[in-house]
């Protein structure tokens, strides 16, 4: 599905990594490893076109991914540190925007969505009323609504309670069981149900 | 289409759901009117001699003071992002921020500015041109500083610098837009200098979107 060929990235006189070689192929799921700092973000940031300050080439089935680039996003979500949630907005209102930004966002019904988080009942009140972990959940609820394949996760289980975290774990194993892939970063110790996670360790390639 | 409709609208909501970023610019404008003829001479007279400068500065103040916001909290909690990882054109997004920017403040202070030309004295065959000039030109002052807001809203105090930024392009704007009110109010015909800003925002509205979306995207992947 996705492949970096050579990635090369340093940031302040440091290098983060080189020779980063990987392919993310159809039901797989990959973990990001590293310490603090290592450049995990700044790796997810640049296989999202996020960040140009890289050497080195992203294919997505084989073609450079900034000429195609409609046509990646259409088939990529990316759950940044960031939720993009309005704190201003409904659980409902945000979702609804996060449709229009993105077509591929129509799996199941957005009441269905917000019940799979656990936010059922929560669906009209701001966003800044929410606890931390609530308010996350509301941009994880795109998950259960996502149709795109390639699944890019920044930290998704930060301020999620174990059930949560269970329940987005069973999520990945069936989005990948399904045909998807995930790339992600996460310091909690991700088990995947059914599933062997493949490990990107960024200290061993700085 | 669609998307563009829903962009608008969405940033009308957030923006109607805190009413201080919407009302601060025009508490702004209303002020300078005020204290004006209590700072300077309250004679009318010589307010109606100031009121069509008067008026523009404080106009375009208004309008530098809420042109910051335009991206800043999109940018903040990741939304921005989200909108530059989706399959939807970012012009489009852009368009849109600055529409509403605009309906928000340049409109809103065309329809309160008969109220400053009333406190000011200017006379009433300038009530016209003012408000004619405004319409005109508050548009071309949204999407100015929208190049300037796209360009700071990475950097951490972007503040004054949005204003050294924007200010030089302000500058024809405002000339003309006071000039037309001043000319209107002696009772001079004013279509030049509609026309001059109707050129002005022209101009603005196809260029300044791709200077927009470049300084957008310098300030994410930066």
């Amino acid at each position: 599905m996705l492949e970096a060929k050579n990635l090369y990235c340093e940031r302040d006189d440091r290098i983060l990594f080189s020779q980063l070689n990987f392919t993310i192929n159809a039901g797989e799921v990959v973990q990001i490893e590293g310490q603090n700092g290592s450049g995990k973000t700044t790796l997810l940031r640049i296989l999202c076109g996020l960040n140009d300050a890289f050497e080195g080439e992203l294919l997505w089935q084989g073609q450079g991914i900034e000429n195609i680039q409609a046509e990646y996003y259409a088939n990529m979500l990316y759950v940044g540190h960031l939720s993009g949630v309005k704190s201003s907005l409904t659980a409902e209102e945000n979702l609804i925007w996060m449709q229009q930004l993105d077509p591929k966002l129509y799996k199941i019904s957005i009441t269905e969505a917000l019940y799979k988080v656990g936010l059922y009942g929560f669906e009209d009140v701001p966003c800044y009323t929410l606890s931390a972990g609530q308010q996350r959940r509301v941009g994880l609820a795109r998950l259960y609504l996502s149709e795109a394949p390639l699944w890019i996760l920044d930290e998704p289980f930060t301020a999620l309670d174990k059930k949560g975290v269970a329940e987005k774990e069973a999520l990945l194993a069936e989005h990948v069981l399904n045909g998807g892939a995930v790339i992600l970063t996460t310091h909690h110790n991700l088990e995947v149900p059914n599933h062997t996670v493949r490990h990107i360790n960024l200290d061993k390639v700085a | 289409m669609n998307f563009f409709i829903a962009a608008v609208r969405r940033d009308l909501i957030l923006a109607l759901r805190r009413r201080n970023d919407i009302i601060n610019p025009l508490a702004f404008f209303l002020m300078v009117a005020v204290m004006f003829p209590l700072a300077v001479s309250p004679e009318p007279k010589f307010l109606a001699d100031i009121a069509p400068g008067v008026i523009w500065v404080a106009a375009l103040l208004a309008c530098l003071l809420s042109v910051d916001g335009i991206f800043r909290s999109d940018f903040d909690d990741g939304a921005l992002e989200q909108m530059l990882v989706s399959p939807q054109p970012l012009m489009l997004m852009v368009w849109a921020k600055i529409l509403s920017h605009w309906l928000l403040s340049g409109f809103c202070l065309a329809l309160m500015s008969p109220l400053l030309a009333l406190m000011l004295f200017l006379p009433s065959e300038g009530l016209m041109a003012l408000v004619m000039s405004l319409l005109l030109g508050t548009p071309t002052l949204s999407l100015l500083g929208a190049i300037g807001a796209g360009l700071t809203v990475g950097l951490r105090k972007g503040g004054i610098l949005i204003s050294l930024l924007i200010l030089p392009l302000y500058i024809p704007v405002l000339i003309f837009g006071a000039g037309a009110v001043q000319a209107g109010a002696m009772g001079l015909p004013i279509s030049g200098y509609l026309a001059l800003l109707g050129i002005l925002l022209v101009l603005s509205l196809m260029l300044a979107p791709f200077a927009v979306v470049a300084g957008l995207k310098i300030s994410i992947k930066g």
